[in-house]
């Protein structure tokens, strides 16, 4: 009995010691040598197809900085959540990751939804997410880095394009939730503004596999081009269904905001050949940065996977955080963020050097429309100077005039 | 004038796609009354099957020959789904006659399996089969384009119907299984091996998913989700045509499919979504039981 009870103590004060060691390093779980990031996407449900090679580039991008040496002579830690496809769930992972393995910083999230079910936990924590996907714009938080385009960065430049090139009949063709009705409500304002017509405006269901009715519909209305904001499995049944009726981009052609890469491989360039399409960069970008990433992320996943816009963006995000933090020289997101709002992070990327706006937290990117080609690649037609990021379209007359508002 | 003509063969062609993948549904669920949610994941399997053959044949045997994959991949899709069928009633199903809450869920655990599955097997991002070359394009009258693919899936659902006809109401089979449908007891009286009739029934339904996976894979991309996009059309077209008759199934799927894009014409997709499901209710307010209903001597129904 009175052994134990001398155990006891003894454990109970080696127990307090090494805590009080553990005080003194920053947080409990955080050792020495690693610093935990945490990785939020998908590996379940409708949306694991598009998140898993976003995933992978991250990943990739941690390996490469660990490789090298860490950052601050930390190496990077991370830890996985499956977000399910699931806004809810997402938000729940956001907050498990954040406040029971006191991560850093998290990467993650592709939809607009999930985006907008873990903002909130992130400001509560005041911690930071890298959002690397292309979206609707119109959010710009403090706590969200977004290293895809705004919508400045990606749809307006494409109007644009097409406009200068001649084209005058527009028919707006998206799946139906927030980024194709958003994308579009900016579309109609733009051709307003422009004098050109807008002949049709269509959505489908997420999982709608039938393309018939609105196929008939884009006939009788018979626009010159069809900007199609579609998301997911909806673009190959769309496209398959579009060639069954022998049309190719001589008959319609097609200016698309979610088709990259992967979609290509997908669908299959002999469908799509010819089609236009909209990022800030391609596997066929000519960077010397490019050219490591690519074999970099060929070698880690096989060679016959393709890197893409948002794999990119993701990749870039893991690099603008370590600048961010070298910068800081600190882990800590409120410094991080302080260090982002003095300006001038930047990162020589695959797709040209970034930086991330003071202001807005965008990144200052350049604009590419291509054209897809036989072979899958995607050929660039036309090549801006970076673009400033305005989420809110407010540097744009037309945009301003037009009241933009956005959807809730 | 054209736009009429696409109308409505458009309404064909989407009403043979919603009874394609009802078939097998028809059977099981429609017959045997049993609650498969995996329903759609044998579709899933057979439109993955039409995949693998395809790759197969672009590996191993020469390109003249390789529009011929699409036979090939048929009779899989229906042989494997047929096995899986015959597999889950076996070990699953069987052990649950009765019990349709307990199948419900065992069933959608399986579904959630297979799911998880096909994406661990094929990979996250969906992929794609080539129509074989005879089935490439569409053939052009007049003003209207009708796609060699839709019309060969209207062929397929009408093969597919005739097949169903005649084991059911023709051969010596279908005289056991409807026996044991309506009334099990009496039927073991009379010496049918029951279990049996049970197996080979749920497996021939599956198998007729496996066939419905392999002709939708023509329209659109194949990935684990492909299976619950038809599914719930399939499920709606049977509870509408009265569970237990062929020819309600069929009629459950015209109405569906002719007012979907009846409706989706003249506004969007979503509202037809809706309105289809708005149809559906108010028939089943009036008709609980669907549109056509089993005779039965039974008190209990």
């Amino acid at each position: 009995m009175k052994k134990n009870k001398f155990a006891a103590i003894l454990l109970s004060s080696i127990l307090a010691v090494s805590m009080a060691g553990c005080g003194g390093a920053g947080s409990q779980e955080d050792s020495e040598d690693t610093v935990k990031v945490g990785i939020l996407y998908s590996a379940t449900g409708s949306m694991a197809i598009s998140e898993g090679a976003v995933k992978d580039a991250e990943v990739l991008a941690i390996d490469e900085i660990n490789e090298a040496g860490g950052i601050l002579g930390r190496q990077i830690e991370y830890i996985e959540e499956d977000g399910a496809s699931e806004p809810s769930t997402f938000a729940t992972k956001a907050e498990k990751l954040i406040d029971q393995d006191k991560v850093k910083a998290v990467f993650g999230c592709w939809t607009s939804a999930s985006r907008k079910a873990v903002k909130p936990v992130f400001e509560e924590y005041g911690n930071l997410l890298w959002y690397p996907v292309q979206y609707e714009g119109m959010e710009s938080s403090s706590n969200i880095m977004y290293t895809g385009a705004a919508p400045n960065q990606q749809i307006v430049p494409a109007i644009d394009y097409l406009i200068d090139q001649g084209y005058k009949k527009f028919f707006l063709l998206g799946s139906d939730y927030v980024f194709p009705r958003t994308a579009n409500m900016i579309i109609n304002a733009q051709c307003d503004a422009k004098g050109v017509e807008v002949v049709g405006e269509e959505y489908a269901q997420m999982d709608q596999t039938d393309f018939g009715s609105i196929i008939s519909k884009i006939e009788a209305a018979k626009p010159d081009v069809i900007i199609n904001t579609l998301n997911g499995t909806g673009n190959l049944s769309f496209f398959k269904q579009m060639s069954e009726k022998n049309y190719t981009a001589d008959d319609y052609m097609t200016m698309s905001f979610s088709i990259a890469e992967e979609e290509v491989k997908t669908i299959g360039a002999d469908i799509l050949e010819g089609h236009m399409v909209s990022w800030n960069y391609y596997m066929s970008t000519d960077t010397p940065e490019n050219k490591a990433f690519v074999e970099a992320y060929q070698n880690a996943y096989g060679s016959d996977r393709v890197t893409s816009d948002p794999a990119e963006a993701a990749y870039d995000a893991v690099y603008l955080w370590k600048a961010a933090v070298e910068k800081a020289e600190s882990f800590e997101p409120e410094d991080v963020i302080a260090v982002v709002e003095e300006g001038g992070i930047t990162f020589d990327a695959p797709e040209g050097t970034v930086e991330i706006d003071a202001e807005n937290h965008h990144l200052i990117k350049p604009v590419r429309i291509g054209v897809i080609n036989a072979d899958g690649q995607i050929d660039t037609v036309e090549e801006t100077a970076p673009v400033i990021p305005d989420p809110y379209l407010k540097s744009y007359n037309w945009a301003v005039e037009a009241d933009l508002q956005p959807l809730e | 004038m054209t736009q009429f003509v696409n109308t409505v063969f458009n309404c064909v062609s989407l009403s043979s796609i919603i009874l394609l993948t009802s078939l097998g549904l028809a059977i099981t669920f429609g017959l045997m009354k049993v609650i498969n949610m995996a329903h759609g994941e044998f579709l899933m399997i057979g439109a993955y099957m039409t995949y693998v053959v395809q790759n197969f044949f672009e590996k191993f045997f020469p390109e003249s020959i390789f529009s011929l994959y699409y036979f090939f991949s048929l009779i899989a899709a229906f042989a494997v789904t047929f096995f899986f069928g015959a597999v889950l009633e076996r070990f699953v199903i069987s052990r649950l006659y009765g019990r349709e809450v307990d199948s419900l869920l065992a069933t959608w655990g399986i579904s959630i399996i297979l799911q998880q599955a096909a994406r661990s097997v094929f990979g996250m991002q969906g992929v794609n089969v080539k129509a074989p070359s005879f089935l490439d394009g569409g053939i052009s009258i007049g003003s209207c384009t009708f796609s060699y693919n839709r019309i060969f899936i209207l062929c397929m659902v009408i093969l597919c119907m005739v097949l169903v006809w005649y084991i059911m109401y023709q051969s010596n089979f279908g005289k056991q299984m409807r026996a044991v449908m309506q009334n099990r007891a009496m039927a073991q009286c009379m010496g049918i091996n029951s279990r049996k009739v049970d197996m080979i029934t749920f497996s021939f339904g599956s198998g007729l998913a496996g066939l419905a996976g392999c002709s939708v894979a023509l329209l659109g991309s194949i990935d684990s989700t492909i299976g619950q996009s038809y599914i719930v059309n399939s499920f709606i077209a049977v509870v509408l045509g009265g569970v237990g008759k062929l020819l309600g199934t069929v009629l459950g799927s015209s109405i569906i499919g002719s007012a979907s894009i009846g409706i989706e014409n003249y506004t969007s997709a979503s509202i037809a979504k809706a309105a289809v499901l708005l149809i559906v209710i108010v028939v089943l307010q009036f008709r609980p039981q669907g549109l056509f209903t089993v005779k039965s001597r039974k008190l209990d129904e």
